[in-house]
């Protein structure tokens, strides 16, 4: 055996490793325009309710809540909120599973394998716990406290699920969090940190995955 | 100096039987389809590579049943990893030394 073929033979091994245990097809363009969906999500509501900017509105909204009893449906205001954030989820979704399907089939890795799955189940697990958590709090009427949940469920969900792709999802995850402890501490400037986590981290790790695989 | 190949393993001459220790032990384990997807060989090759592990007992062969189909799962025995670990160390040890050569 000559050496190049040693050294080819090693080289073979440690990408059959990495294939074998990581969804490496995820697409870091999707991550950006994930970023841009959220930031045009938070224009249209700064627009329409600048107020909600205000430190106090939490508290206001919280107030006309409560005057509807425990478990009474949210505001029209809330419901439109949620509305918003809805479409953003699923714009941002539909954009990943297109471009990371179209980045697998380059990349010659199923989309739907024994990788993508455990890497669904890990992030679903945190996600769906936050999710419904965060259903019951506007049912309750707790408002100051859904955006940093948010942050931080959708952190756990990004730092489980690290481990079956790039590292680069596991700081993301942990940037996130931070954040998401940062925002349970000034209760009223959840838009601000939903701005900050969802929009400008996205659009920072997107950019710095497509960079660094994507091509 | 006397270059050793004779720690190399016997089992891991084949490229085939090499790359599927390399995902059994990245793994905890791998089902015989997504191991086929992933090496692109064929039904037939596939088979007999892991029939020929099985027999050094370096891997270990999980059938079940899903629905009426067989899902047959691979997972490497710890016999099995320490061989892989020492046919890499030895690969490594070969470059070293005819990079000094």
């Amino acid at each position: 055996m000559k050496k190049t073929e040693l050294q080819d033979e090693l080289a073979s091994i440690r990408r059959i490793m990495e294939r074998s245990s990581k969804f490496i097809s995820l697409s870091g363009l999707s991550g950006i325009l994930a970023g841009v969906y959220a930031l045009a999500g938070a224009g249209v509501v700064v627009y329409a309710q600048p107020w909600l900017l205000h430190p106090e509105a939490v508290s206001s909204l919280q107030v006309e809540g409560m005057a509807g009893g425990w478990g009474s449906a949210p505001s029209g205001l809330v419901l439109q909120l949620v509305w918003i954030a809805l479409i953003v989820l699923v714009a941002a979704v539909a954009t990943a599973l297109f471009l990371s399907n179209r980045q697998a089939k380059r990349k010659g890795q199923p989309m739907w394998g024994l990788v993508s799955r455990a890497l669904l189940y890990h992030l679903a697990v945190p996600l769906l716990t936050g999710g419904v958590l965060i259903l019951i709090m506007l049912l309750y009427h707790h408002y100051a406290i859904v955006p940093a949940a948010s942050l931080i469920f959708y952190g756990l969900a990004l730092f489980s699920a690290g481990n079956f792709t790039f590292a680069d999802i596991k700081y993301l995850g942990l940037c996130e969090l931070l954040l998401g402890l940062i925002a349970a501490y000034f209760p009223g400037y959840g838009l601000l940190f939903w701005i900050l986590g969802f929009g400008v981290l996205h659009i920072i790790y997107g950019a710095r995955i497509y960079l660094k695989y994507d091509r | 100096m006397k270059i050793p190949f004779d720690k190399l393993d016997k089992a891991f001459e084949n490229r085939v039987r090499l790359q599927i220790m390399s995902v059994l032990v990245a793994n905890e384990h791998y089902d015989f389809n997504s191991l086929k997807d992933l090496l692109q060989v064929t039904d037939g090759n596939l088979a007999s590579h892991l029939k020929g592990l099985e027999r050094e007992e370096y891997i270990l062969v999980n059938k079940r049943f899903s629905g009426r189909k067989t899902n047959t799962s691979y997972e490497a025995t710890s016999k099995g990893k320490l061989a892989f670990k020492g046919h890499l160390d030895a690969l490594a040890q070969l470059i070293s030394e005819q990079r000094k050569a």
